[in-house]
């Protein structure tokens, strides 16, 4: 069967995710990512959305993280305050799945601005969630299109900690939790090196060459000793991939699901 | 106890220029028939609080309303970038838009903060990130007892917060139910509030005893806008128009396109 590249990443970042996981959802890749997981190997992982909606099961991918079907769906929806400080802060969750505009080889990531912060190029829109998402949660997957504008050799701002600037600064703020453990791309998969906390490629999808990562890397991309390559979709990851886009697309053109 | 009051007597008498006022509403109940009044009556020089300012604070900030915004993540939910608000920083168009910028869980905790009478808000954040370097309101304190790094934020304390609500009865006691946000926080932060709701009714007696209500004499006024929430969504009346979400992308990139958009359809 044939799948584009973004399937693949998508798939991909699906499979990281456990039946048992409590999953805090970022809108966009990681909500596409969350829900096919749900969909596929993983139908009791627990979906939290930062808009207070606990176990949602929307059958459409929300356009913004507090659309009604969330909450329709939910086990329950709580306060935004509540949500930040007994679900998030109080650590009941388990995995944080990001994205971000630029992210470094150390996992940190920008959705501030590009250029100067007094003065940006870019206004981008901000941290919302991420930042404490990032500190609170057990581990942090992250999925973003792999090109050398987004992956950087230096942030124009650290919006959201991974490993820190040097890959040792999380370490020695004595956060608890683990951080970046995974990033998916389009290309491949990369995880963090023991000790230096540089994401190195461990992973490529079905196609893709050393070459390609290399030259699509803001970084000097290194490779793990061992590099895998991505199991290719499976026919009924695909179906349940793109019954969910269709059942999207039909909802948010304004007909129903 | 509430007044109940037309929608615009009750932001000619509650908002006024120079004001710091908080819009809430997480995707939710946005209250955007309140915000359009605002801008006709052409106020000036508003503080605007709001965790994720959305069309309604582009639309304000687009016709001049704002000289500050305090936020924590201005984009157009699932689409990109709200351009008014880029404009205004990155161009200071049509004026010069002071940010202060913050994230999810400092604006949450603020708003509880507000509403508990604290001066500030105490909470695990922030570590690592740059955020304090630009922005000299968050700060840090050690915790007395364990010696742990906390981060602190000021209290939101807004001169008024306006919310929409599903129903109000006839005593103004008020009804939220849904994705119920930071709505109850910040009206019971602020000096003064007014709720615009999509009806009033003889009593608010369906639901459970754990539904959020606002007592009547927790708000200043109430004012009936049906369909107030419009594109956003009220849960159980309609739901969020996302396709002009979608559109607003294409409306708001240039100056022009926005201003013939709000002339036609706000500033009739």
């Amino acid at each position: 069967m044939n799948y584009t590249a973004t399937e693949m990443m998508t798939i991909a970042a699906a499979r990281a995710l456990a039946n048992d996981d409590v999953c805090f959802v970022g809108i966009g890749l990681p909500s596409a990512a969350c829900n096919l997981a749900r969909a596929t190997h993983a139908p009791g992982v627990k979906l939290v959305y930062e808009s207070g909606t606990i176990e949602a099961k929307p059958a459409v991918l929300p356009l913004s993280i507090g659309d009604g079907e969330l909450c329709e769906t939910a086990l329950t929806t709580v306060s935004v305050p509540e949500m930040f400080r007994y679900w998030l802060q109080g650590g009941r969750i388990s995995v944080g799945f990001l994205s971000g505009a630029q992210v470094d080889r150390f996992g940190n990531l920008n959705s501030t601005v590009i250029g100067p912060y007094a003065k940006p190029k870019v206004r981008l829109p901000g941290a919302g969630g991420a930042t404490e998402i990032a500190t609170s949660c057990g581990r942090i997957f992250m999925i973003m299109r792999h090109n050398a504008r987004a992956m950087v050799e230096k942030l124009d701002f650290l919006t959201t900690l991974g490993h820190g600037p040097t890959g040792q600064e999380r370490r020695k703020l004595g956060i608890a939790t683990a951080g970046p453990v995974l990033l998916v791309t389009d290309l491949c998969i990369m995880e963090p090196e023991r000790e230096t906390n540089e994401l190195v490629v461990t992973a490529l999808h079905a196609g893709v060459t050393r070459d390609q990562v290399t030259e699509n890397t803001g970084w000097r991309a290194r490779f793990a000793s061992e590099v895998r390559e991505t199991e290719p979709p499976s026919p009924q990851e695909l179906e349940a991939l793109r019954e969910l886009n269709a059942r999207t697309a039909r909802a948010h053109a304004g007909g129903t699901a | 106890m509430a007044s109940f009051q037309l929608l615009p007597d009750a932001i000619s008498s509650l908002v006024h220029d120079g004001d710091t006022v908080a819009l809430e509403g997480f995707t939710h109940l946005i209250p955007f028939a309140a915000g359009h009044e605002i801008i006709r009556q052409g106020r000036r020089n508003l503080t605007l609080i709001r965790m994720t300012p959305d069309l309604i604070y582009d639309q304000m900030i687009g016709c001049g309303c704002a000289r500050k915004l305090i936020f924590s993540w201005g984009g157009n939910p699932g689409v990109g970038s709200l351009y008014r608000l880029r404009d205004a920083v990155e161009n200071g168009w049509p004026t010069p838009l002071e940010i202060e910028e913050h994230s999810h869980a400092a604006m949450a905790s603020a708003y509880a903060a507000g509403a508990a009478g604290m001066p500030s808000a105490f909470f695990r954040g922030y570590r690592g990130t740059e955020l304090p370097e630009v922005n000299p309101r968050i700060r840090f304190v050690d915790c007395p007892f364990t010696g742990e790094p906390l981060a602190c934020v000021p209290a939101h304390r807004p001169d008024v917060a306006i919310i929409h609500a599903q129903r109000a009865d006839r005593h103004g006691n008020v009804l939220i139910e849904g994705i119920v946000g930071v709505q109850k926080e910040a009206v019971l932060a602020a000096k003064r509030s007014l709720v615009t709701v999509e009806e009033i009714v003889d009593d608010l007696a369906e639901g459970s005893p754990n539904s959020v209500v606002l007592p009547s004499w927790t708000v200043t006024a109430i004012a009936v806008a049906p369909e107030g929430a419009r594109p956003s969504y009220a849960h159980g009346y309609y739901s969020r128009d996302n396709s002009f979400y979608v559109a607003w992308d294409g409306i708001a990139k240039d100056r022009e396109s926005f201003t013939r958009w709000m002339r036609e359809n706000v500033l009739r």
